[in-house]
């Protein structure tokens, strides 16, 4: 088993209930992918996506993706993010993280040991995230292996592919 | 309850709230949104085909190509595996209303479906939940998911809500109170549960998505024993909590001394309020009854019944789009649908449509509107500018034909039995 740690600078949203139609607005559905990248956050920080670098991490309040099914995951994912770390994040939005391997954190009190721009070092298999800039560090809910090894895997889709389910 | 039912299916005598255990999933609900996200691809193999329905309704009839293409899609799959529960356009509805009126849900199992509002199913007893595309492809090949077994929250519900009260106000009022059960189960229990009607029951159910809630689950009593028994011949062992069942916290809901509720605009939690109590008027330019929530027959009936020789407010748009064409052939034959269309509304086909912005009641910046739908995010029906505020089918009636958001009590008379 290898341990799963991803180190990054930052964006952070500290506003609670970060909702799925912000990040995946319905005005963009059915549209090619790179739009609907770039219409994440349009209503509430618009322009923010062409600030973010491949390696970026997301830190965000309580709640966060909390709404539909839709695939917001994924679609951090295409603009290069590599981690989130929040407050808490909705039960849908975790699951769909996991499952397109966006590994994601729980940590009560992380918007509160960020800056934006900090650079961060997440380990999920322990749950401590490092502010790299500052020296602090704080305790989060350390992510189960189980979920770590669908993360690792790359997500469901290559595990499907893998066991013939899917070409 | 959950903990039965998790147990049951992961074949473990017991969990407790935090064990993470691996499923077997009792039925599978694939949609059109499903094909039109992200996730195109039909199995070469799958699982278990009974266990999987598919139904359109979000995007029904299609209103873009990109729609139809998905459409298309879902018809192969279903050709493919000889899927037979399969609602496509003309048999078709909202999921979670086609999900109750066809018996998938049933007591003590375990429902997944591509939309967040899943959790409906509670209202049967049923461990329902919302996942994502491609988390409801692996469930379609495998029969298997996770689940992180949740702490539960217990609503125990006394007294018997007033006749001016309904499922929406109900819940719009413990939303109000208690704010997000984020994490949480949450189950409604108690004598009070026996004055709410299954439509009632359904809409807390559903609306226990806006509080962020893992899974909702209502006890399976004799009216819902009594109804599942009349359309399906599939066997089901509903769960109870235990007496000595752990809780989170217990919370007493006092029915009768509820009123009607509007949640103001953006989000639910802890932003509802009582209408009378709503301080200035707030005048509308959409009314909207629809919706998983609250497109029911009980909802066109109340609205038919309220508007009944009168006329929409002029500036109004009243839309009325039943949850499924059985709702609707229904309504039809019930005079529902003339007389709402006489008093000035229109009554759409069912679909998901409006209620997430996505065809037929789109709102423009600027505009208000009142809704018996499910969410109220911004720009969750159009335009981020707009406002969206959140209530009963009666008050959303009630408003249409004011003009201005208002408490339906003065026009219940008759409508409602006291």
């Amino acid at each position: 088993m290898t341990e799963l740690i991803v180190e990054g600078r930052t964006w952070v949203f500290p506003e609670p209930n970060i909702n799925t139609d912000l990040i995946n607005p319905q005005t963009v559905f059915g549209k090619p992918l790179r739009e609907q990248v770039k219409a994440i956050f349009s209503a509430n920080r618009p322009g923010w996506v062409d600030l973010v670098r491949e390696g970026d991490i997301l830190i965000a309040g309580k709640n966060f993706g909390t709404g539909s099914s839709r695939p917001g995951a994924m679609l951090f994912k295409e603009l290069g993010i590599r981690a989130i770390v929040a407050e808490s994040i909705n039960g849908l939005f975790y699951r769909n993280c996991v499952n397109y391997a966006l590994p994601a954190l729980e940590c009560p009190g992380v918007t509160n040991l960020v800056c934006e721009g900090d650079v961060v070092r997440v380990h999920f298999h322990s749950g401590v995230v490092e502010n790299v800039t500052t020296g602090e560090s704080a305790a989060g809910q350390a992510v189960p292996e189980f979920l770590l090894g669908i993360v690792r895997a790359g997500g469901i889709l290559p595990q499907l592919r893998e066991k013939g389910y899917i070409r | 309850m959950i903990e039965k039912i998790l147990a049951r299916h992961s074949g473990r005598s017991g969990v407790r709230a935090g064990d993470l255990v691996v499923c077997s999933v009792s039925k599978a609900i694939q949609l059109d949104i499903g094909y039109a996200t992200g996730v195109d691809q039909i199995p070469e193999k799958i699982d278990n085909p009974d266990i999987v329905a598919v139904i359109l309704d979000h995007t029904v009839p299609a209103p873009t190509i990109n729609d139809a293409n998905a459409h298309m899609k879902a018809r192969e799959f279903v050709k493919k595996f000889n899927i037979k529960r399969f609602f496509d356009i003309g048999n078709h509805g909202i999921c979670h209303q086609v999900i109750l009126e066809n018996g998938l849900a049933l007591p003590g199992e375990i429902l997944t479906c591509t939309d967040s509002h899943t959790c409906a199913s509670g209202a049967f007893n049923c461990a329902a939940r919302g996942v994502g595309p491609v988390e409801m492809l692996q469930i379609i090949c495998t029969g298997k998911t996770w689940f992180k077994v949740p702490p539960t929250i217990r609503f125990v519900l006394t007294g018997e809500k007033p006749p001016n009260v309904f499922g929406k106000d109900i819940f719009l009022h413990i939303a109000g109170t208690y704010g997000s059960a984020e994490g949480f189960c949450v189950e409604f229990a108690g004598d009070g549960v026996r004055s709410l009607t299954i439509d009632d029951r359904a809409t807390i159910a559903t609306m226990c998505a806006e509080i962020s809630a893992e899974f909702a689950l209502f006890e399976a009593d004799e009216v819902i024993v009594r109804y599942l028994k009349g359309i399906t011949n599939e066997p089901f062992e509903p769960v109870t909590s235990d007496e000595d069942a752990e809780f989170a916290d217990v919370r007493y809901i006092d029915l009768s001394s509820l009123k009607p509720y509007v949640s103001k605009p953006d989000y639910i939690p802890h932003n509802t309020v009582e209408i009378d109590r709503l301080g200035e008027r707030v005048k509308i330019d959409q009314a909207f009854i629809g919706s998983c929530a609250n497109g029911k027959l009980e909802d066109l009936r109340i609205a038919a019944e309220i508007v009944k020789g009168r006329k929409v407010a002029p500036g109004v748009r009243f839309i009325v789009t039943p949850a499924s064409q059985n709702v609707y052939k229904e309504a039809v034959r019930r005079g529902y649908v003339s007389t709402l269309v006489e008093a000035g509304a229109i009554v759409t086909n069912s679909t998901c449509g409006a209620c997430y912005g996505g065809h037929m009641g789109v709102l423009g910046a600027g505009e208000v509107c009142i809704t018996s739908s499910t969410r109220n995010f911004k720009g969750r029906m159009g335009s981020p500018e707009a406002k969206i505020y959140i209530g009963s089918s009666a008050t959303v009636a009630a408003s249409a034909l004011a003009g201005y958001i208002t408490d339906p009590s003065g026009v219940l008379e008759g409508v409602v039995s006291p």
